[in-house]
């Protein structure tokens, strides 16, 4: 039953989450784990919250998280004291315009617009390239206005250039963390937003097993009085 | 004292008093009869049969679960967005209510588009059911605006690229072309006041003309009876004694429980996609409309919807000429008002495809694969296949899947207008006399 959820979860997150041309790399979503999804939440507010918002998004859902209301108000309210509130940015939308070129987006569908995979692909894709505003280039969305967030724990990595297709990222200076751990901390995160996205998911693939169910007897019921009400026609 | 002279309604036991109370105030059991258990369809119905009961069922599941989502959509350039996560989020159930009306939006074009195959098939808009059939196209056609209205609602990108890019065909008519779609828009681009007029459309105006309509359907049918699979007439074998057809069986109790079959079937593959699958990989709920409008930010791809594709690359298909951009839009307006002028372009005695010979079964078939290749490549931008060298004579540089699309485009065309022709021609097998 586990391994069904984990494919039903999955499919979605397959399908045409193209455009850009890069190969995207495989995400590691997995809505039911909780620990996974918390450590997202703290890295979200921490590091993504400053300039974007998640206006859809309420401080009192990540309660679903696992978490009691306490302790979502001791760790990861650091704008609001209200837990009903939505998470709102605490940029002022001109600043983000004058800095980034453009008003950092609200995240709170991210997930939906670009997909998880996209979106694992782009944290772990930034680079050093002298040629940007920013000092930063990023191999799915190339120019991004936003600069490396998470450089600290990632390190820097440049960009190789390859004769065929795309080049080949290396690592130039470590970060906090090691490649593996990085790897692990951008897939929590992608997790989390995943969940953002659409916090109702898990549940709903819960209801639509015992719906399908449902459905099953329902149908063998109807085959059953369909035949008994035309066994007399010839 | 009865309050009138009918009989007493038998057979229903505890209820008899309750019925005849009715029944002699409204003519219910006359209804009844008429409609349901005296109403004769022919025994020999297959599983094609069962697309237009679900469809009558989708309009339902549509018009309830859209009663439940007015109750907290707001129709604002400002808040529409946003009221729709409020609806996926903080409403309770709010998200199986906006899964079941965005899913049924697509079902209803499959089931529909089943339903309009299946009577080309089996000759269901042939004499003397031209005004069911007619009705029918007139029901397909509000479906299309029904759908189109509802599609802006979301504010989403795609909702709100779509909705300017269809409008705007309407402003390459000569001469009235920029008023009309002024006129359409209230505004001079797609905004609030457009948004607002798109929902009154769309919660009532539409809804009202359809419910008419399929009412108008069936009652057209049911004066004719129906069609079957052999396509030919059960009032042609009438058992003298009790005036009924003797391959015809009541649509109640037959068909309704045969029917619940088909709607068990259908239920576990439509709540399939509501719990398992709502986006379908982006063809029911397109990614890009989980980005709010902007106007300001064209997407580099704009795709309607799945069930508008093969009108879109007819329309994308058609170049100008005397420098107007109109021809595309009329070829797509004409590929589906053809259909009002089947029953006359229709030429052969026989109805069904199982006594037609191979030149319409021929047709036929190109007809339905280029309908489908079409919708293909209405979704996919204009270079998914590819340009013919730079060399080649007329076609050089040009797209591969453009020249495609022209060429299946004049196929589509082709099987209507030239049906008068092929099908006095064709040979025919002979029509048995019973139903087999």
């Amino acid at each position: 039953m586990k391994k069904l959820l984990a494919i039903l979860l999955a499919v979605p997150g397959i399908a045409l989450a193209s455009s850009g041309g890069a190969a995207l790399d495989r995400a590691p979503v997995d809505l039911h784990d909780k620990m996974s999804l918390q450590r997202g939440a703290q890295i979200f507010v921490n590091h993504c919250l400053n300039c974007h918002a998640a206006s859809a998004m309420r401080y009192s859902k990540l309660t679903e998280l696992g978490l009691t209301e306490q302790q979502v108000r001791d760790n990861l309210m650091l704008a609001t004291d209200k837990v009903g509130e939505p998470m709102a940015s605490t940029l002022d939308p001109k600043d983000g315009k004058a800095w980034f070129g453009v008003n950092p987006p609200d995240l709170s569908l991210v997930a939906r617009a670009r997909g998880a995979d996209w979106l694992y692909t782009y944290l772990r894709g930034f680079y050093r390239d002298p040629a940007t505003k920013t000092g930063w280039n990023n191999t799915v969305f190339p120019n991004v206005g936003m600069p490396h967030v998470l450089w600290e724990y990632q390190g820097s990595q440049v960009l190789h250039a390859a004769e065929h297709g795309a080049g080949k990222l290396a690592l130039e200076s470590p970060g906090k963390l090691s490649p593996a751990e990085y790897d692990k901390y951008a897939g929590d995160l992608v997790n989390y937003l995943v969940y953002m996205g659409e916090p109702a998911r898990a549940k709903r693939v819960q209801i639509g097993i015992v719906v399908m169910f449902f459905l099953a007897v329902f149908f063998v019921i109807t085959v059953l009085l369909k035949k008994e009400y035309w066994k007399d026609v010839r | 004292m009865a309050a009138t002279n009918k009989p007493p309604v038998t057979g229903a036991g505890p209820f008899n008093g309750v019925l005849t109370w009715f029944d002699q105030r409204f003519p219910l059991m006359v209804l009844w009869k008429s409609q349901l258990s005296e109403y004769y369809a022919p025994k020999n119905f297959n599983t094609w049969y069962f697309y237009g009961s679900l469809a009558l069922m989708v309009l339902v599941i549509q018009i309830v679960s859209g009663i439940f989502l007015t109750m907290n959509y707001k129709p604002s350039a400002e808040h529409a967005f946003a009221s729709v996560e409020y609806i996926m989020r903080d409403v309770p159930g709010g998200w199986i209510i906006r899964y079941i009306h965005s899913t049924g939006a697509s079902a209803f074009f499959i089931v529909v588009y089943l339903h309009m195959a299946r009577g080309l098939m089996y000759g269901s808009y042939r004499k003397p059911r031209e005004l069911t059939w007619i009705f029918g196209v007139l029901i397909y056609l509000c479906l299309m605006a029904e759908a189109f209205f509802g599609y802006l609602l979301p504010w989403g990108q795609m909702s709100y690229w779509g909705a300017q890019v269809i409008i705007n065909l309407f402003a390459t008519i000569p001469v009235i072309g920029e008023d009309l779609s002024v006129w359409i828009r209230g505004d001079y681009n797609v905004s609030d006041a457009t948004l607002n007029r798109f929902f009154a459309l769309h919660v009532i105006a539409i809804p009202m003309a359809l419910l008419g309509l399929v009412a108008a359907h069936l009652m057209a049918l049911h004066e004719t009876g129906s069609n079957n699979p052999d396509g030919i007439e059960i009032y042609d074998n009438v058992d003298p004694k009790t005036g009924t057809p003797v391959d015809g069986i009541p649509f109640h109790p037959y068909y309704t429980v045969k029917d619940l079959v088909g709607v068990a079937v259908f239920l576990i593959v439509f709540c399939a996609v509501v719990f398992f699958s709502p986006e379908v990989g982006g063809y029911f709920l397109e990614y890009n409309n989980f980005l709010p409008a902007d106007p300001l930010t064209t997407p580099a791809h704009i795709a309607p919807v799945w069930y508008f594709t093969p009108f879109y690359a007819m329309l994308r298909a058609i170049p100008s000429f005397f420098n107007m951009q109109v021809w595309g839009v009329i070829v797509m307006g004409a590929a589906v008002m053809i259909f009002f002028a089947l029953p006359w372009l229709d030429r052969r005695r026989t109805k069904s495809i199982r006594y037609r010979g191979p030149i319409y079964k021929a047709f036929f078939a190109v007809f339905i694969v280029s309908f489908l290749i079409l919708g293909y490549l209405g979704v996919e931008p204009t270079n998914v296949w590819g340009e013919f060298p730079k060399g080649m004579p007329v076609v050089g540089g040009d797209y591969i899947a453009t020249w495609v699309a022209r060429v299946l485009t004049a196929v589509y065309f082709a099987f209507f207008l030239l049906m008068p022709w092929y099908t006095a021609r064709d040979k025919e097998k002979p029509v048995p006399q019973r139903l087999t």
